[in-house]
């Protein structure tokens, strides 16, 4: 009878502490995850899902260099890799030195995801507003939603595995704004071959692509050149 | 024995143009044949008919006993022909050209064999050279080492002597006579040169309009001792009264817009001269013509002579 | 047959003229792989100037887009409309040009049916479209390969963009030729039908080309009244059905599907109408040279 009672004080103990986190606390908690990691090189197998593109899987080898740089580089084939592909970094998000503003929007009640808004203080940051979805307790960002000036509106989801302890993801989703595409007239003469084009208008309108990386590995803080990101 | 070209009835309409009228004639084997008439009395139709290029609108020919219609291929097969120029191709060479046509006629010929053909016609040292290198009379001489290279039993020419200087007109003659006389080919021959008509053939036709003039064996359609006189006077028209009217009528012909003609074989010209004198009549010429030509004349000139005979 | 075919052939092959074509196609073939090793990236520009606003178009992206595939295809999306002229140079030339030479009347006193004779005449300018095509393929598939080397081949269609990979492009290529022979046999039948009827090979030549031209035109453009009603049943609609070998089935997430064609059937459909047409042309011909009074 003691030990139950013990051991339920304990664990209300946790939950209390852990509800107890700020959010600021559990920023800084992701933050010192994603600083362990100076570089990497990672290697993946990459899905590209664009209405208007069909492609195959890709073997992809993706770079990694603090703060912000990142490649995604095709071994040998080719993949048209999206703009804004550097927010898949997921640092890019903290890189502001004048700090942000956070509004703590609390749990999201299906998936326990603790959902933290960042809007960074500088008015020339080229990213306006984050939102993240963090496992507190493992200080894992699970799905992130920035905004940016340039280019438009991204989500992020992630999985992670092995490589949790540095807050890299095993799989990746990353969800990007396309322009409709258009040919210039005259290109092609093409075969109509009957097939069935793409009718549904809420995809049509969609215009919005998806990008899935599921890593393989992670050399992490072996080096990476500069010359990689040119 | 069967002809080698037996047609019946043959007649071929063009739109609203009767180019060859009902017109039957055969050939016997051996023989050369010759094929007489102006420009555009159907002849080359007819030729074009036997070697079925045109379809005939009527009619029957059969060619070695056989209906040229059902057995096309075995008939050709015996047959070689020039019809009016020998078109060959200028961008290949004399024997290139030896060697096509020869295999498209289903026989196999030997090298040897080609080159003895070009030999044949005088073209051996240029059996080489592009056809587009020779002159007419070259070509006209390929045309028949073309037409005789499968060794066929029935020749047809359409002017086989265009554009050859006279040794080369003498030379195929002789091969005519040759293929004919020693080796028993059958030869259907068209002609203008009536001169040479008159030293080869052994029969022939002479169509006008499309339809026959006359056929028969040369020798007894024409003599050469007839005469034809070209009789012009100081009035054509009283002179015609006056003979019709004479003993010299069984000579008169008829009349042309500037001479009257006569008809006598040649031993009665001095007789027919000295009648002429004792009637009065102002002969300003007495001009007698005895060749193939003349008499060929004689029967398809139009529209001038008023009468014909024959 | 076979020794008549020979013969053909043989005359085909000793004119002169025959080789123009083989000489353009290498000049054409030639300029275009020049001019793209020097300055690719600038035509890519054009194609990619819409792409550009979502995706990163580096210089490593150009030149790995700009490979022996992707190239042979754009000599093909060039080349296949100027072919028809080149295959009608021997085809229109068949009966019209034995015709003006004066050969024809010789040849056809020949122990050989007029059947033979116009399926033999056909066969040759069949067998002159295939080493055409062949020349075309050892230069514009294998001399780009050579000069560009290999990638994942990108077709840029109006509606989207396909990709292959690398080891999924050849049997594709080899497809598409075998096609594209079909399409020019068609073009080639055309030329024979229309040869019968002169007697220079100029105005079938000529005629042949503006039909291909003009039906082409029909094909291309949107003009609702003929989408249903003629489109469909031109054989130049039918013509570019080669490019279909290279639209890849994709599964929801559009991922291809390596070793397959989006439509199939409609390929087959497209070369059974294409061979429904070679049929009828020279049918056709046939029909009416066995009626034909040879007056040349």
């Amino acid at each position: 009878m003691m030990k139950k009672s013990l051991l339920l004080s304990l664990v209300l103990l946790t939950v209390f502490i852990v509800n107890a986190q700020t959010a600021e606390e559990i920023i800084q908690k992701v933050k010192t995850k994603l600083e362990k990691v100076n570089d990497y090189e990672a290697k993946g197998k990459m899905k590209t899902n664009v209405v208007f593109i069909k492609a195959p899987i890709a073997n992809v080898k993706v770079f990694y260099k603090k703060p912000n740089k990142l490649r995604i580089n095709n071994e040998s084939g080719i993949s048209f890799i999206p703009k804004g592909s550097v927010n898949i970094n997921l640092n890019n998000i903290f890189i502001n030195t004048s700090g942000f503003d956070m509004i703590d929007m609390g749990k999201e009640s299906k998936t326990d995801l603790r959902i933290i808004k960042l809007l960074p203080k500088d008015e020339n940051a080229e990213v306006v507003l984050s939102t993240l979805y963090i496992d507190e307790t493992l200080s894992l960002i699970k799905k992130a939603k920035t905004t940016t000036k340039e280019n438009g509106t991204y989500e992020l989801e992630m999985s992670y595995g092995k490589y949790a302890d540095f807050g890299l993801a095993d799989k990746v989703i990353f969800i990007f704004n396309t322009k409709d595409y258009k040919l210039p007239k005259g290109i092609t003469f093409d075969y109509d071959d009957g097939s069935k084009r793409e009718q549904n208008p809420d995809k049509l309108k969609d215009k919005k692509g998806k990008v899935e990386i599921s890593y393989s590995s992670y050399i992490i803080n072996k080096g990476v050149s500069d010359s990689v990101f040119k | 024995m069967n002809p080698v070209i037996q047609v019946t009835h043959l007649t071929k309409d063009f739109k609203d143009v009767k180019a060859v009228n009902d017109l039957s004639f055969s050939v016997e084997a051996g023989q050369v044949y010759g094929f007489l008439g102006q420009n555009g009395a159907g002849k080359s139709t007819t030729i074009r008919m036997l070697l079925t290029l045109i379809k005939q609108t009527s009619g029957n020919i059969e060619i070695f006993g056989l209906n040229l219609q059902k057995h096309r291929n075995e008939i050709l097969r015996q047959v070689g022909a020039i019809i009016e120029r020998p078109d060959l191709y200028k961008y290949l060479t004399a024997l290139e050209n030896l060697r096509i046509f020869a295999a498209m006629s289903g026989v196999k010929v030997s090298e040897k064999k080609l080159m003895d053909q070009l030999a044949m016609v005088g073209l051996a040292e240029r059996a080489h050279s592009k056809v587009k290198t020779y002159s007419q009379g070259m070509k006209q001489r390929l045309g028949i080492a073309t037409a005789l290279v499968h060794d066929p039993k029935l020749i047809i020419l359409d002017e086989p002597t265009n554009g050859l200087d006279p040794q080369g007109i003498a030379d195929i003659r002789n091969l005519i006579l040759h293929l004919s006389k020693e080796m028993n080919k059958t030869l259907l021959i068209s002609s203008h040169l009536l001169s040479e008509m008159e030293l080869i053939a052994d029969s022939m036709i002479i169509i006008d309009k499309g339809k026959k003039v006359v056929e028969g064996k040369v020798n007894e359609l024409f003599d050469p001792a007839e005469t034809v006189v070209e009789l012009k006077t100081t009035d054509d028209s009283a002179t015609y009264e006056k003979l019709q009217q004479s003993n010299l009528k069984k000579f008169v012909q008829g009349k042309r817009n500037d001479c009257l003609l006569l008809k006598l074989h040649r031993d009665e010209i001095p007789a027919v001269m000295k009648e002429l004198v004792q009637m009065d009549i102002g002969v300003l010429s007495f001009y007698s013509k005895h060749s193939l030509e003349d008499y060929f004349l004689s029967l398809t000139a139009h529209p001038h002579v008023e009468t014909l005979k024959n | 047959m076979w020794k008549l075919l020979k013969i053909e052939l043989f005359k085909i092959f000793k004119r002169p003229r025959t080789y123009i074509a083989f000489g353009a196609v290498a000049a054409i073939v030639f300029l275009f792989q020049i001019g793209l090793k020097f300055d690719g990236k600038s035509y890519l520009d054009l194609i990619l100037n819409n792409v550009s606003d979502s995706f990163e178009v580096s210089d490593d992206f150009k030149s790995r887009l700009l490979n022996g595939y992707f190239i042979c295809f754009a000599i093909l999306n060039i080349l296949l409309i100027q072919m028809p002229l080149l295959v009608a140079l021997i085809a229109g030339d068949a009966i019209a040009g034995e015709a003006n030479m004066g050969t024809l009347r010789l040849s056809l006193t020949k122990p050989i049916s007029r059947t033979e004779y116009m399926l033999v005449k056909f066969m040759a300018s069949v067998i002159y479209t295939l080493i055409l095509l062949l020349w075309l393929a050892v230069l514009a598939l294998f001399g780009s390969m050579l000069i560009f080397g290999t990638n994942t081949l990108v077709v840029f269609r109006s509606e989207g963009i396909e990709m292959m990979n690398s080891f999924d492009v050849l049997w594709r290529y080899v497809a598409a030729f075998g096609y594209a022979a079909v399409a020019l046999t068609t073009v080639s039948a055309l030329a024979f039908l229309l040869s019968v009827f002169a007697e220079n090979s100029i105005g079938p030549i000529i005629a042949t080309m503006s039909i291909v031209i003009v039906l082409t035109i029909l094909s291309e453009f949107n003009i609702p009244i003929y989408d249903k009603t003629v489109k469909p049943y031109l054989f130049t609609t039918h013509m570019v059905a080669w490019k279909g070998f290279f639209y890849v089935q994709a599964d929801a997430d559009n991922k291809t599907i390596d070793g397959t064609i989006q439509n199939l059937p409609a390929i087959l459909r497209s070369m059974g109408i294409l061979i429904a047409y070679i049929i009828g042309f020279v049918g056709t011909a046939i029909w009416i040279f066995k009626r034909k009074d040879i007056l040349t």
